[in-house]
């Protein structure tokens, strides 16, 4: 990395403060998704993916990544000043998650070149927007019990099964796609194989779930025959089962490399402290409550102590012991705290707690429907019952269970 | 402080009852299917109506059973248990309301009728969601023998069913009650809420444009018994919700695999689950030591029965509802999954009648000073 000088790092704050002002797109008119596991309707989705369009154009997205695949390759830390004021101006999301977050970074690590010219840019672009065919109705937490099938035939795979949970399933080109390719093996996640997958092919139908809040925002994915070219097969048969480690190690933020660009409607504590300014407790505000103050100072000193990790996991010499439980817990810490302070957001709000999205409840219903939507971080991505686990085996070598 | 409990025969012989009762007349397609109900289910409300649980605490003179509040707790917790979606609770507060606030005269007029059906809601809350049930906005102001009313009232559930509302009103800066008349509400001035249990049919009622007889203006104002009844009803629905909850994710636990093992083996998951056993086991205890304490009238020991039973309970039930949902993984994030409707009436009850933190601080002093 080519070392950058605290001047240069200044001016370049001051230039993207100043375009994301200029450029800011404005309120919707319209409840946008809180993640891309929310996006639930055509106007959401375009709405983000034009801004996300916008910003690349702009040359704020995938900034550290190698120019000749559409990114800058500028360093690192002038991709995290961007993120970092699109996350402080409280600007909407990138929608195409998983690609800017995962397989983009999966494919620039271990992808062919022609895999690189094809897809890169147009993950940054927002072009193409990728899904992820992990979880299926019978194996999610077991992801290694997989049972969705990929046969070769000549020079397609037919894929048969279906996959679960499949968030942007209907606005996806592309699929991440863990499938079986053989039922033999020295074990469950031998026959494992992993694909970039077409998914605008005959024979694959993403049909919308209807989540706990009413929304729709995730699909089921049928596959009756589908044909995907041979190529698509990433790696080897049997490898499919390392890949997707690779593949989690980025999704949960364990590993960097990632494109830029926020991933979800920053929640932060300030905001609950904002609400309990004007959300009423039988007659004044919240935060004149001696129980709500504390349990306000008590989430503001979790969530600073998550900042702090941050920084300090930067320090190496003040992470021993166990230098990975920090990068290791990112997910369980950041999406369990929100959860409970969408529950405190809601708990602010006396009778009004009890109400749902709607005019006359506090800002519109929306911190009963985040608190609702928290679960996508607590459940998505592996559970946070199997993040302590893995933190647990992984970090303090305790045996599995 | 006391810590005793009494079950008599006929709460014996309620609880089997109105058990089997919300069992058959409540599965929980039931329960989906009327969720955008527009109208209340008429058939339901007159079986319930026939059995004569209306009247389980009307006083007899009155044509009830005289048996006292601590007798609809069976009911309240059974319709709790199957999530069934009725006026019961606010009818019977209404009536409560009635018999301990009401002139000799409306009891008469009154009390038989909602024996016989007649459905009154409670008009309390304000859009400002204050539980503090006489410290309220609303006005009743005299012109000649009518009082004109003023001010909006949420959450009145089943108003649009309802024959009669108790409204909450100042008169001459006094909260006092007033009983409003099904046929006294303009055209437009009742309104849908959304709220989040979607079993329950919740309203806004504008008052402006009112005019009521000064003679409804109920003759006491006890709104200590109001509260005393709603957080009875209340907890009894929690214990019963946390039963139903509970059985939903043993359930799940027994059933759903993942590595080879029943995800009910997983620890993880068990012990909370167990940590809301023991939760349910503490707040039926509660509210059972609330009924019997009331029976007695003893308001000293009621009222701190009372808030311990709302305040565990809403806590304990809250919880499970939050677990539910995270202990069915991706298939608990979906709407087809019934996590999310003892979520929902968790938070509902929750945020009735004041949740665990509000209850908590009125029992400091009593307990502490
Ligand atoms: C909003 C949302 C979006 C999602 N998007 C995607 C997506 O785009 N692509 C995709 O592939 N998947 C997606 N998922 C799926 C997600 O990864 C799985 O739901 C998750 O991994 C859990 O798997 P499961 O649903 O099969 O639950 P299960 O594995 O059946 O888990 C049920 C319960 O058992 C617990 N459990 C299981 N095993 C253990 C154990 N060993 N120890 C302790 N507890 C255990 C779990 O923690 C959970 O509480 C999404 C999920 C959600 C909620
Ligand atoms: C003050 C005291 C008095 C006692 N008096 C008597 C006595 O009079 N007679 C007598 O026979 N014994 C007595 N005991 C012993 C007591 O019953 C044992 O200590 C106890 O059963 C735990 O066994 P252990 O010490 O072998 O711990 P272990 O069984 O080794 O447990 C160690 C830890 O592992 C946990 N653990 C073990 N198995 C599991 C599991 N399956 N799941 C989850 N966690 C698990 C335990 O909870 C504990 O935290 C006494 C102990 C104490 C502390």
């Amino acid at each position: 990395m080519t070392a950058t000088t605290e001047k240069e790092r200044q001016e370049f704050q001051q230039e993207v403060a100043a375009w994301f002002v200029e450029n800011n797109p404005g309120d919707p008119g319209f409840l946008l998704p809180e993640t891309f596991m929310e996006v639930g309707t055509d106007a959401q989705f375009e709405y983000l993916r034009d801004w996300q369009r916008k910003v690349y154009e702009a040359g704020f997205l995938g900034m550290a990544w190698p120019e000749e695949y559409g990114g800058r390759g500028m360093p690192q830390v002038f991709q995290d000043i961007a993120t970092q004021e699109m996350a402080s101006q409280r600007l909407p999301f990138m929608p195409n998650t998983i690609g800017l977050n995962w397989a983009g970074p999966l494919i620039l690590k271990m992808g062919r070149e022609e895999d690189k010219q094809k897809y890169i840019k147009n993950i940054l672009s927002a072009e193409d927007i990728w899904c992820q065919g992990f979880s299926e109705p019978e194996a999610g937490s077991d992801l290694g019990n997989s049972q969705c099938r990929a046969v070769r035939d000549g020079d397609d795979y037919v894929i048969n099964g279906s996959k679960i949970w499949t968030s942007l399933g209907s606005y996806a080109k592309y699929m991440i796609l863990l499938a079986r390719t053989s039922t033999g093996g020295a074990n469950k996640y031998a026959g494992l194989s992993y694909f970039l997958a077409p998914m605008h092919v005959e024979g694959i139908d993403p049909k919308p779930i209807q989540k706990l809040t009413g929304e729709y925002g995730f699909c089921q994915t049928y596959f009756d025959n589908a044909r995907i070219p041979a190529d698509c097969l990433m790696g080897s048969e049997g490898e499919g089962w390392n890949i997707a480690m690779v593949t989690l190690t980025f999704e949960r933020g364990a590993t960097g490399g990632q494109a830029g660009g926020i991933a979800s409607m920053e929640l932060n504590i300030n905001d609950v402290v904002e609400l309990s300014r004007r959300a009423m407790r039988n007659g004044k505000p919240a935060i004149e409550d001696p129980h709500i103050r504390s349990q306000l100072v008590q989430l503001i000193t979790e969530s600073r102590g998550n900042q702090l990790m941050a920084a300090r996991a930067k320090i190496p010499a003040l992470a021993t012991d166990w230098p990975t439980a920090v990068p290791m817990s990112g997910k369980l810490r950041g999406s369990e705290l929100k959860r409970r302070m969408c529950q405190l957001a809601v708990s602010l709000q006396g009778a009004n707690g009890a109400r749902f999205v709607s005019e006359q409840a506090i800002d519109g219903g929306k911190w009963q429907r985040s608190y609702f939507n928290s679960f996508s971080g607590t459940i998505g991505g592996g559970t946070s019952e199997i993040q302590h686990n893995i933190v647990g085996e992984r970090v303090l070598g305790l045996p599995k269970s | 402080m006391s810590s005793q409990i009494t079950f008599s025969d006929e709460q014996t012989m309620l609880l089997d009852t109105a058990t089997e009762f919300c069992r058959k007349h409540s599965p929980i397609e039931t329960v989906r299917a009327r969720l955008d109900a527009d109208q209340i289910d008429a058939t339901t409300w007159k079986e319930i109506t026939d059995l004569g649980w209306l009247g389980i605490n009307v006083p007899e003179e009155f044509g009830g059973l005289g048996l006292g509040l601590s007798c609809v707790v069976p009911v309240a917790e059974s319709m709790g248990r199957y999530l069934m979606g009725t006026p019961y609770n606010g009818a019977i507060t209404a009536s409560e309301c009635l018999a301990t606030s009401g002139s000799r005269e409306q009891k008469e007029e009154w009390l038989p009728k909602i024996v016989s059906g007649a459905i009154g809601a409670m008009a309390l809350i304000e859009t400002n969601g204050s539980w503090i049930l006489d410290q309220i906005e609303a006005q009743a102001i005299a012109s000649e023998d009518m009082f004109e009313l003023s001010g909006t009232k949420c959450f009145v559930t089943d108003a649009d069913a309802a024959d009669f509302y108790i409204v909450s009103v100042n008169v001459e800066a006094k909260a006092r009650l007033a009983l409003v008349k099904r046929e006294q509400i303009p055209e437009g001035n009742l309104h849908r809420e959304i709220v989040i249990d979607e079993t329950r049919r919740s309203y806004q009622l504008d008052l402006d444009g009112i005019m009521v007889p000064v003679d409804q203006l109920l003759e006491g104002s006890d709104f200590q018994a109001i509260e005393f009844a709603s957080l009875l009803l209340l907890s009894a629905e929690i214990t019963g919700g946390l039963v139903g909850s509970i059985h939903t994710i043993v359930e799940y636990l027994n059933t759903r695999r993942a590595f080879d093992k029943v995800i009910g083996s997983y620890q993880a998951l068990k012990h909370p689950t167990v940590k809301i056993l023991l939760d349910l086991e503490a707040s039926r205890s509660h509210l059972y030591h609330a009924a019997t304490v009331l029976a007695d009238d003893n308001a000293g020991e009621a009222e701190i029965a009372l808030r311990m039973a709302k305040a565990h309970g809403s806590a304990a039930f809250a919880f499970a509802g939050d677990r539910a949902v995270q202990f069915h993984g991706g298939f608990g994030f979906t709407y087809e999954c019934d996590a999310q409707l003892y979520l929902r009436r968790a938070l509902w009850c929750q945020y009735q009648f004041g949740d665990e933190a509000y209850h908590r601080q009125l029992l400091e002093p009593i307990l502490l000073d």
